[in-house]
């Protein structure tokens, strides 16, 4: 007994295989640990002619020295990002933003390529088929309204991934082979802010790997809002980077997520100055700025805009200490 | 379509003609008749469901059966040693860890799993290893006691 949707299962061996499957099969997708896919296919969201399977392709998982930085292969559980001991030295807070995700049985087949690359979320889209068939749909999948926009210019469905915002400010890059090569992109360039095309990944694309510089200088952390301590999605999370010359911020890097249809850059010019009240207020001016919190959760918005900006300023006032000389 | 699936299942080779949107846990419950493992959530929420895959936890409502191709699998049922229950299960029935019994076989995978890379577990070991599964009943304080009793930090209930 089964309620999947009919799909053929393909699993190639090498990347590049993996490029020319998927762009050889119009409307197949990339399978990684399966814990987002397989569940929203399972929810009748989708009906994908084939999933292409990248869990036997080979050093998928690996990870390498790469100049002075490090390469982390789009395979890799989260569990072992967690786990491992050059990235918990190394990159702390990418380390603790896997081990936010979700509970240790996702953690232990969900990848890294597969958390960034998860589905946009929302309370109209996360749901049975009968009720959203009751609910007419949604602009997301089948329907022709936005029920938390109604001026349905787009899908307003919020992107959820933890570990996304992370990388963003340790300034790391994704690897992405597709049927003209091997190309590289600043992670940010992986999202757009359009829910139900979130990601900007051409069909035949798969990414392959995330290559992160050496953090001289910079103290980075994660802060996740949830409900529970486990298995939940944020309700916001907020990633930042701090550097510190004395008394004053030599340079601050922002990210949030859970809030709107791609993890976003908060963009505040903060380098040379002090960190106070009247810094802290530009801060969290900016991520207001930035921040679309609409109704796609389950929690309201106006507790998780509330929440967002309070998290922010006191991962920033943690990170400052942290950072001293 | 269908692929033959080559697996071992509780220590047996086994092979069979799945569909290759057949889930794991429609091939435990429905082609190889383990229903020990239990379809709770369905949807990657309550560990109800979880296996072992390699040593490792995983559940069987979020993988497809043709992931594990290759792969060792066990199901609660695959710990019974010569018809008696493992020091695991043995310490749920004991401590009284079971109450209606549903999230059981996941609880008692999950804390297999944890076993097995640290035989000696704490109490904030067990939970966060537990993390991911629900029980219903609320029976969280004597899931940890059975747990901690299979793992030797109190004297093992055999």
């Amino acid at each position: 007994m089964t309620l999947m949707p009919p799909f053929r299962c393909l699993r190639p061996a090498t990347a590049a295989e993996a490029a020319r499957l998927l762009a050889d099969h119009p409307g197949a997708v990339p399978l990684a640990g399966g814990t987002d896919l397989l569940v929203n296919l399972r929810r009748g969201l989708g009906t994908p002619p084939a999933l292409v399977d990248l869990g036997a392709i080979a050093g998928f998982a690996a990870i390498a020295e790469e100049g002075e930085g490090l390469r982390l292969g789009a395979g890799l559980t989260l569990a072992d990002l967690a786990e491992n001991p050059a990235i918990r030295a190394r990159h702390p807070a990418l380390a603790n933003a896997a081990l936010a995700v979700a509970g240790p049985t996702h953690r232990a087949s969900a990848t890294l390529g597969g958390n960034l690359c998860q589905d946009t979320r929302c309370v109209f889209y996360n749901q049975s088929e009968w009720w959203r068939e009751g609910n007419n749909w949604c602009l997301k999948y089948r329907g022709s309204n936005c029920h938390v926009v109604p001026k349905n210019d787009r899908c307003y469905a919020t992107y959820h991934g933890d570990v996304a915002p992370v990388l963003m400010v340790l300034g790391a890059e994704a690897e992405i082979v597709g049927p003209q090569g091997m190309r590289r992109q600043p992670v940010a360039g992986l999202f757009r802010e359009s829910g139900a095309d979130h990601l900007t990944l051409a069909p035949g694309d798969v990414l392959t790997a995330i290559l992160l510089p050496p953090q001289a200088g910079w103290v980075a952390g994660y802060a996740k809002l949830r409900v529970r301590e486990s298995v939940d999605f944020p309700l916001a999370g907020i990633a930042c980077a701090v550097q510190r010359d004395g008394d004053r911020l030599a340079g601050l890097r922002m990210a949030i997520t859970g809030t709107n249809s791609a993890p976003l850059a908060v963009v505040a010019d903060l380098a040379g100055a002090d960190w106070d009240d009247a810094a802290a207020q530009v801060l969290v001016a900016a991520i207001r700025k930035t921040a679309n919190v609409l109704k796609t959760t389950s929690v309201g918005p106006k507790y998780r805009r509330r929440v967002l900006l309070a998290a922010a300023r006191r991962l920033a006032d943690d990170l400052w200490r942290q950072a001293a000389p | 379509m269908k692929t033959i699936l080559e697996l071992t299942l509780n220590g047996r080779p086994r092979q069979d003609l799945v569909a290759d949107n057949l889930l794991l846990l429609d091939y435990l419950r429905e082609v190889a008749g383990l229903t020990g493992t239990k379809r709770g959530c369905d949807g990657g929420e309550c560990g109800a469901c979880t296996v072992l895959v390699d040593d490792r936890p995983r559940l069987a409502c979020s993988t497809l059966a043709v992931q594990v191709a290759g792969k060792r699998v066990e199901t609660v049922e695959g710990l019974v040693r010569g018809g008696r229950m493992s020091r695991l299960q043995q310490a749920f029935h004991e401590k009284l860890g079971t109450q209606c019994g549903f999230c059981t076989p996941g609880m008692i995978m999950a804390a297999e799993a944890l076993l097995r890379r640290n035989p000696d577990p704490g109490r904030d070991e067990i939970k966060a290893a537990l993390a991911g599964n629900l029980c219903r009943c609320t029976g969280y304080v004597k899931i940890v006691e059975a747990v901690e009793a299979a793992g030797g930090a109190t004297e093992a209930a055999e």
